[in-house]
């Protein structure tokens, strides 16, 4: 009797769950699928969950209508610099914050967690004009610096910080008497132990560079210079209506590879993200 | 903060004590070590000095002049951005569109994350698949994820063709002024939930279970444990996701832009889309400045007065 109820209670438990799942997966599943479907086959309903007839015709389409190629390789590589980046002067400044103690660290410390709460959003206005100043609109350079220095690099920082302090100070004692000075410490002790708050860091530095929206459209105005959420954007027909077929193509080409990734290595991915978090 | 400060105290003992019986060599390696702490924290610090903290001044420097750029008028006009701030007639239905959308956002955002967490907290196989699901929208290119969501939320789209197949008729939700808010708001939940999803299931799994043990000896039910032990014991990482969440919830710009460029009329019209608007659009630099420093009053206020709540209702905190 009792049994029979908690596995009743299990299946319900079950049902709840996957129906909750509907809208955290159908939304993919439909892109992936639907980028293979001619295009009156998309607006189908019931929506065909296979396509009938795949085909990759929509692909090369979106690299007839933009220098999708290009807008690809942008976004990779403004992505790596900014992760490599962040990591770089984030584990430095939060292990400084952590381990060395010099005048004044405390306060420079309280300066910089200023950032956290000056999102780029309500500095774009005099952000533009320094760029513009200094002959950068159009380029790269903000897509780069904003990030790396600016509240997202903060809150990394501030994740370094808290993992450097859990880790004891023990460790680093050995090559203390070695002679190792404050960066071969750093370098060749404290780094290779913090991989998991740096993969967090890595990970959601990644995902922000990758997602960034406002800065390339308030920077750049050159097709061949945009990154993939503009370039998304821009797959419209002669009277400004969505080329359904071709912007799924390019959405999944888009979402693909970083989902693969996730889905690969979701394990670090998801418990990397939670680590740091309750930690930060 | 204190036990940075015992454990950095503890290392600067040891690096002068080896140095002891040789002061001179002892305070070059003393000097040597706060050279290092500077060096260390230079790129971090120079950087949001730079592209933080001097734009901010300049935000505010901005807002007293009259500043359009395709004109290329730059003249100061003292208070008179923030005399037309107050007088703005548009002004009091954006701020409204804001407060519906965060306040929502959050509200949502939260309650779903730690629904979600609770029925993963459970002994359950395969709760890990179900976790890889829910969290799996993250890895989505944000504005993929919304193109996606604007073709299902289309008038003949997947959402309304679900409902016509169970019998009733859906709006055409982004062209309604209120539904347009809704799905602002759903869609950004489904994006996001994931990642408090992540933080709040840590958390659960960090209570201890002798708590649980100890209140269902006392005759507790499932609803008074989950309140009395819980939520209190979790509530360090309630308040961290709520202030992160909040301060997002003020930065949402792509879903807007996507999903209904600000409409119909101007209901999904948020702070940060008409600050866009008025500065990139309308190149008023001097009032999309002026709109810049009541966003960062707003984040500012909202984040303090989080952080003073805790000390009402954040139980432990180490």
């Amino acid at each position: 009797m009792k049994t029979d109820r908690s596995r009743r209670a299990k299946l319900a438990l079950y049902g709840l769950l996957c129906l909750l799942a509907v809208p955290f997966v159908f939304p993919t599943w439909w892109m992936v699928t639907s980028s293979l479907k001619p295009a009156n086959e998309i607006f189908a309903f019931p929506p065909s969950l296979f396509p009938s007839d795949p085909s990759l015709a929509a692909y090369g389409r979106v690299f007839e209508f933009a220098p999708f190629a290009q807008q690809y390789f942008n976004s990779m590589y403004i992505a790596a610099v900014v992760t490599v980046g962040t990591l770089a002067v984030s584990s430095l400044a939060g292990y400084a914050f952590a381990r060395i103690r010099f005048p004044g660290h405390n306060a420079l410390f309280l300066v910089i967690l200023v950032g956290l709460l000056i999102p780029s959003e309500v500095t774009i206005v005099p952000l533009f004009q320094m760029f513009n100043a200094w002959g950068l609109i159009d380029t790269h350079w903000p897509l780069l610096l904003v990030p790396i220095f600016g509240a997202p690099s903060v809150l990394a920082t501030l994740i370094m910080r808290q993992f450097f302090i859990a880790l004891p100070v023990e460790i680093e004692e050995a090559g203390r008497m070695d002679g190792l000075g404050r960066f071969a410490l750093y370098a060749r002790i404290a780094l290779p132990l913090s991989r998991p708050a740096l993969g967090a860091v890595a990970i959601f530095s990644f995902l922000h560079s990758w997602n960034l929206y406002l800065e390339p459209v308030v920077f750049l105005s050159t097709p061949e210079k945009f990154t993939l959420p503009q370039a998304l954007t821009q797959f419209v027909d002669a009277y400004g209506g969505p080329m359904w077929d071709v912007q799924l193509s390019a959405a999944t080409m888009s979402a693909l590879p970083v989902l693969i990734v996730f889905v690969v290595a979701q394990r670090q991915f998801v418990e990397g993200l939670a680590h740091t978090g309750i930690k930060g | 903060m204190s036990r940075a400060d015992v454990d950095t105290a503890a290392s600067g003992r040891r690096t002068r004590r080896p140095d002891g019986p040789r002061p001179r060599r002892g305070w070059t390696a003393r000097r040597r070590e706060v050279a290092a702490g500077y060096l260390f924290v230079a790129p971090q610090l120079l950087g949001t000095v730079l592209f933080v903290l001097v734009p901010l001044a300049l935000v505010f420097w901005y807002s007293f002049h009259e500043w359009n750029v395709l004109v290329g008028s730059f003249e100061f006009t003292g208070a008179a951005n923030y005399e037309r701030l107050a007088s703005d007639p548009a002004l009091p239905g954006v701020l409204g569109a804001t407060a519906t959308f965060s306040v929502g956002l959050v509200v949502l955002n939260l309650s779903l994350a730690l629904a979600l967490a609770v029925l993963l907290n459970q002994k359950l196989r395969g709760t890990i698949v179900f976790r890889t699901l829910f969290f799996s929208p993250v890895a989505v290119t944000l504005v993929a994820w919304t193109i996606v969501w604007r073709f299902l939320l289309q008038d003949d789209g997947g959402v309304n063709g679900l409902l016509t197949a169970l019998g009733t008729e859906g709006p055409n939700w982004l062209r309604r002024e209120t539904t347009a808010m809704i799905a602002v708001i759903v869609v950004q939940v489904l994006k996001n939930v994931g990642l408090n999803m992540v933080l709040f299931l840590a958390a659960l799994q960090g209570v201890p279970q002798e708590l649980y043990e100890a209140s269902m000896l006392d005759g507790a039910g499932r609803w008074t444990r989950f309140r009395r032990v819980t939520v209190p014991m979790i509530s360090p990482t309630i308040l961290l996701t709520s202030i992160i969440t909040v301060v997002g919830s003020l930065q949402v710009f792509a879903q807007i832009d996507v999903l209904t460029s600000g409409g119909p009329g101007t209901s999904t019209t948020v702070l940060v889309y008409y600050l866009y608007q008025n500065a990139f659009q309308f190149h008023d630099f001097g009032y999309g400045a002026t709109l810049s420093v009541l966003l960062f009053a707003i984040v500012l206020v909202l984040t303090v007065v989080q952080w003073q709540m805790r000390r009402k209702w954040v139980v432990h905190e180490d």
